[in-house]
């Protein structure tokens, strides 16, 4: 059973590999529409030291903007959820602020601070900033009636019950806002870069679509796929790692 | 034996009164001496649990008066202990963990835990021992059955020692024999302790086998319309339970419950 769940995934994205091919090859779609993932990753090779380069690039923006996310997110989230007259003041504003295409503010971003990678970094920061405010503050607000009771009739501190049972609890919050944060990070580097870039995966595809290199194109998209899979696994056992007991038993609490 | 919880015409509605029409409580009076154990029955939703936490100070009552130990009640009592059907256990906390939090973080109590922290944890392994959790003390909550959590949760109730332990519903999520075991187990912890009980249970046979005295609560909004001292002797046994005495007690309260959820 294990080694069928863990072979799983692989099958699937081989089988969606061929499927691709084969459709591809059946039609005969012309390369400028779709290549096949075969000529992809033939222009991956070809053009590799460029990907290479600018995957790199990406990479450590989509990190930067990432980190910025999970440091004011986790702050803000535990201000957030720890105070009910603070929650219901900012969540309204964070909706709003979360409803705005990001594509719609790159350019502000560009007169702000110009073209590069500033813009970029602050993209990825505000896309994946919001999963991981709103996780992290209703992993603080779900404390369960009882355990509130008995925490005040203690007289515990609101510092206290913070530390010693909130953020705890929102841990397992925090951790799985992670893993869907990061992969929308690489899409916040990737829009920034696209519309205002001189660097990176973004500007690299623009570049070669306008070129007509369409495999170029095929060949950066599942770069950055890659990229995203890899960083989820990381969190996946970064999660596992550190609230490995909010995936065992279950029923309580 | 002096009155140690006094509630006098106490009326309660949520939200305050105006805004929820009906009260949760109402003109509830009730009286219970120091290391009384007390056991409140009714049917669900009468105020039970409402009844419970004006006692503790929780819920501030809008009418009537309520006093405990002598004093009158405006503020959480920190000489409380609680236990809930639900053991609310912290999953990331190991059960001796657990059952220390109220040392913790108790306005009372914390500068004392940090001075003699070996002593209290003296104290908690020898409770977790008395209701048969010894060898546990290092395991997660979920590690123990259903059974062994409630315990957890009743050692985490006394560890501070209160004097006035609230019990709301602890067994009635547990099976028939888990649920008669720990009878037995927190009729043994009152005695060696004498704190004073309130106990809300669904179950008569439990209200009869550990309770000094029986209230039974109306539909809401609850008052107290009926209560009854249970004169058995202790320690009393699971095999007492089929005494023709403790069958009369069980058979008279519920003729009272049915009078309450007819009326
Ligand atoms: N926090 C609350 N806000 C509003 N109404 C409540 C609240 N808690 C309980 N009630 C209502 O008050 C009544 C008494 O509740 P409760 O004391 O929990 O009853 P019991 O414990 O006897 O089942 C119920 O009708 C319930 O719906
Ligand atoms: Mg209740």
């Amino acid at each position: 059973m294990i080694s069928k769940i863990k072979l799983a995934p692989w099958l699937a994205t081989i089988g969606l590999f061929v499927f691709w091919e084969v459709v591809c090859r059946l039609f005969s779609v012309p390369e400028f529409i779709l290549p096949t993932p075969s000529a992809s990753i033939a222009a991956m090779i070809e053009y590799w030291p460029a990907i290479w380069q600018n995957a790199f690039y990406t990479f450590w923006v989509t990190m930067v903007g990432f980190a910025l996310a999970v440091i004011f997110g986790l702050a803000l989230g535990l201000v957030t959820g720890a105070s009910a007259v603070v929650y219901s003041a900012i969540y309204p504003l964070l909706v709003g602020f979360n409803s705005i295409p990001k594509v719609a503010i790159v350019p502000v971003l560009v007169v702000w601070f110009g073209i590069g990678t500033i813009p970029a970094i602050l993209t990825a920061f505000t896309i994946s900033f919001f999963p991981i405010v709103v996780n992290v503050a209703t992993g603080l607000a779900t404390l369960e009636p009882e355990l509130k009771d008995v925490l005040r009739s203690l007289g515990a501190r609101k510092i206290d019950i913070l530390l010693k049972v909130g953020v705890p609890r929102s841990m397992p919050y925090f951790f799985a806002s992670l893993k869907v944060a990061v992969t929308l990070a690489f899409v916040g580097t990737v829009i920034s870069e696209t519309v205002a870039g001189n660097a990176g995966m973004g500007h690299l595809m623009l570049t070669a679509s306008s070129s007509f290199r369409v495999p170029l194109v095929f060949a950066g998209l599942l770069v950055i796929a890659a990229m995203g899979v890899g960083m989820y696994v990381v969190f996946v056992l970064v999660e596992r790692r550190f609230v490995g007991w909010a995936f065992r038993g279950g029923d309580n609490g | 034996m002096t009155a140690f919880v006094e509630l006098e015409q106490v009326t309660m509605t949520y939200g305050g009164p105006g805004i929820d029409t009906v009260p949760a409580v109402a003109d509830a009076s009730l009286t219970i001496k120091q290391g009384e154990f007390v056991a409140m029955v009714g049917p669900s939703g009468c105020g039970k649990s409402s009844l419970l936490k004006i006692v503790s100070g929780l819920m501030p009552a809008d009418k009537g008066i309520t006093r405990v130990a002598g004093e009158p009640v405006t503020r959480p009592l920190t000489m409380v202990g609680m236990a809930f059907q639900n053991a609310t256990l912290l999953p990331w906390r190991t059960t001796l963990e657990n059952v220390l939090l109220p040392l913790e973080v108790s306005r009372t109590h914390r500068g004392s835990f940090r001075r003699k922290k070996a002593e209290h944890l003296e104290t908690a392994r020898a409770l977790l021992k008395t209701v048969g959790l010894e060898g546990y003390e290092d395991h997660a909550p979920y590690e123990l059955s259903g059974g062994m959590q409630q315990r957890a949760s009743l050692c985490r109730a006394l560890i501070h020692a209160p004097d006035l332990l609230l019990l709301d519903e602890p067994f009635a999520a547990l099976d028939a024999f888990t649920r008669e075991e720990l009878w037995g187990v927190l009729q043994d912890l009152w005695m060696q302790r004498k704190f004073t009980v309130i106990l809300v249970t669904h179950d008569l046979r439990e209200a009869v086998y550990l309770a000094d005295r029986v209230y039974v609560v109306s539909k809401r909004p609850g008052r107290i319309v009926y209560e009854r001292p249970i004169p058995l002797a202790r320690p009393r046994t699971l095999e007492s339970t089929f005494d023709q005495d403790f069958v009369d007690l069980v058979h008279k309260l519920r003729d009272h419950i049915g009078e309450v959820r007819a009326s």
